[in-house]
């Protein structure tokens, strides 16, 4: 016997990877703000403020929802957010 | 490559082997190329100056040493002769040489090889390459502590694991006829893409036995039919973790616990079946509580909880043929629960007053409030089930007459009512003076289990979105 010893990895040896957050916007004038309701009760509440609380500075605001808060955004409303928003927020009131 | 002329493969151990020491020596003073490889002392045959020392076996496992004493004959770097066992006439013709053994018996069998006993089979093909891994190889030095190891590196559920050895994982592999490189499916919340070999690899950690593989594998598959939704399951605030059951002729045949502390500790299949789940959840999907798993207290369950369902003393259909499998079938099912409540009635006589026993308690599973997003698996003991096979009840005329008492007045039910702040808004009950029902349809299962003394039977209550069912799956054979 070697005198090293071997082990086989159990993990899905994924390489960390560190992605930079994406700036922050320096203001929020002239852009979409997105909310995105995961589906769990009494976010819309929260979400519900946050709307009015921007509407009433002039800003744009659009209203998103995932179908269920336990699944993966779908691919589509991620792209759709993606497509029409420069800031989102995602909100949970539990 | 071994070199050209006569090999004998030997054991002291072996008393075929000394029995032909006389027609070993007889071979080495005859013909200078007779090669004794000794598996266990390489000092035996006493005395001899060709033996070779083989206690590393690797000769033997490159001959293909199933027996001792062989003897080869090498011609050209190629095997042209072999003898397994002693019998004169084939070492005769072998060696090319008569006379040999005189007194000796004409034929004798010979013992096993060192290269087949338990633990070094497997050593060696590992050291041979007899599988080629693909996954990643940890290099310690030898003065390591291979468990500490596996705690360094975040693999462990926070008890000690088996380490996961070449040898180990190539032994738990024989336990399934799958390729290594398989994909068993992709493990939230990563979504990496889990092999056969993964799956061994953690089984190895958990404890499990080589044939409680297919029986883990079976499990995870179960766990990742999206109708079971782990990613929910492992990353929730509520206290759920999967729970495996296991239906048919496999639970005895690994031997399973489906009687007395069926749900406690003790059995090694069960221990470490449900154990084995939950270490490819945390290694290959990477869910670890702290950061995806957000659970606010957890359940002791999440070690481990795995049990089987008792068919064998039960009238009931199981489970599983009431999922539409054959009594024949062994398969696994997936449900999420929070731990095991109890329900403590030993007066009943009758299944009626049993029934409202069951009951009573299943209607606090939670919340006595609440009536949405629980569910539950109500595990009875024969001692219960009894009351209700003397009675003629079938296991459907006992979830009927249940589900017609868990329906609960809504005046019980919404905010405020009991002076408890929780409960319905409502508008979630169109009348207010009906009733709703404690388990959505198909919510509340009920199974066969535990000890044949004790007038208790529990539920496994857990979460009852509709995101979250309970999955079953036949072994593959």
């Amino acid at each position: 016997m070697t005198a090293d010893q071997t082990l086989l990895d159990p993990t899905s040896e994924l390489s960390p990877m560190q992605r930079p957050r994406l700036a922050r916007p320096s203001s929020l004038e002239g852009l979409t703000i997105g909310l995105l309701d995961i589906s769990k009760k009494r976010g819309d509440v929260f979400l519900d403020r946050l709307d009015a609380r921007l509407r009433e500075r002039g800003l744009a605001v659009k209203r998103y929802r995932k179908p269920r808060f336990s699944i993966l955004a779908p691919t589509a409303l991620k792209q759709q957010i993606r497509a029409e928003c420069q800031v989102l927020i995602e909100a949970l009131a539990d | 490559m071994q070199p050209d002329g006569l090999i004998a493969v030997v054991k002291r151990d072996c008393p075929t082997c000394n029995l032909i020491v006389p027609v070993l020596r007889q071979l080495a003073a005859s013909e200078a190329s007779l090669s004794v490889y000794s598996q266990d002392d390489a000092t035996f045959p006493d005395g001899m100056s060709s033996v070779i020392d083989d206690t590393e076996l690797d000769h033997s496992y490159r001959l293909g040493i199933e027996i001792v004493p062989t003897l080869i004959r090498m011609k050209d770097g190629r095997e042209i002769g072999r003898a397994v066992g002693w019998d004169r006439a084939e070492w005769e013709q072998i060696a090319g040489l008569g006379g040999l053994g005189e007194g000796l018996p004409d034929s004798r069998p010979g013992c096993g090889s060192k290269t087949d006993e338990p633990g070094i089979a497997e050593r060696l093909a590992a050291r041979h390459g007899a599988v080629q891994f693909q996954s990643r190889s940890v290099q310690m030095p030898s003065f390591a502590d291979p468990v500490e190891v596996c705690f360094e590196r975040g693999w462990t559920d926070g008890l000690p694991v088996v380490p996961p050895t070449p040898e180990r994982v190539f032994a738990m592999l024989k336990g399934t006829s799958r390729a290594p490189q398989a994909i068993v499916g992709q493990i939230p919340p990563d979504y990496v893409a889990c092999t056969v070999e993964k799956v061994a690899i953690n089984a190895v950690m958990a404890g499990c036995k080589p044939e409680y593989l297919p029986v883990v594998l079976t499990a995870v598959e179960a766990a990742l039919v999206p109708d079971f939704g782990l990613h929910g399951v492992l990353a929730t605030t509520n206290f759920i973790g999967p729970v495996v059951m296991v239906n048919g002729p496999i639970a005895r045949a690994i031997g399973m616990n489906a009687r007395g502390n069926a749900l406690g500790q003790g059995n090694r299949a069960n221990a470490t079946i449900g154990r084995a789940l939950q270490l490819v959840v945390r290694n290959v999907g990477g869910g670890r509580p702290g950061e995806i798993d957000r659970a606010t207290l957890g359940n002791p369950g999440k070690y481990t909880f795995c049990f089987a369902e008792d068919e064998e003393g039960s009238q009931w259909e199981s489970f599983a043929v009431e999922r539409g499998f054959p009594r024949s079938a062994s398969t696994v099912t997936v449900f999420v629960g929070d731990g095991a409540t109890p329900i403590v009635d030993e007066i009943s006589r009758t299944p009626e007053s049993l029934a409202r026993s069951f009951a009573a308690c299943l209607r606090a599973a939670h919340h006595p409030k609440k009536v949405i997003d629980v569910a539950a698996f109500l595990v009875v003991t024969p001692e219960h089930a009894r009351v209700f096979h003397d009675a003629g009840w079938s296991k459907q005329r006992l979830k009927t007459e249940l589900e017609a008492l868990l329906q609960i007045p809504v005046s019980d039910l919404l905010r405020g009512a009991h002076g408890i702040e929780a409960g319905i808004l409502p508008q979630d009950a169109p009348d207010p003076n009906g009733t709703l029902p404690k388990f959505r349809t198909g919510s509340l299962n009920i199974v066969r289990a535990g000890g044949s003394a004790g007038k208790f039977s529990a539920y496994i209550s857990g979460l009852g979105s509709i995101t979250i069912n309970p999955v079953t799956k036949e072994i593959a054979p």
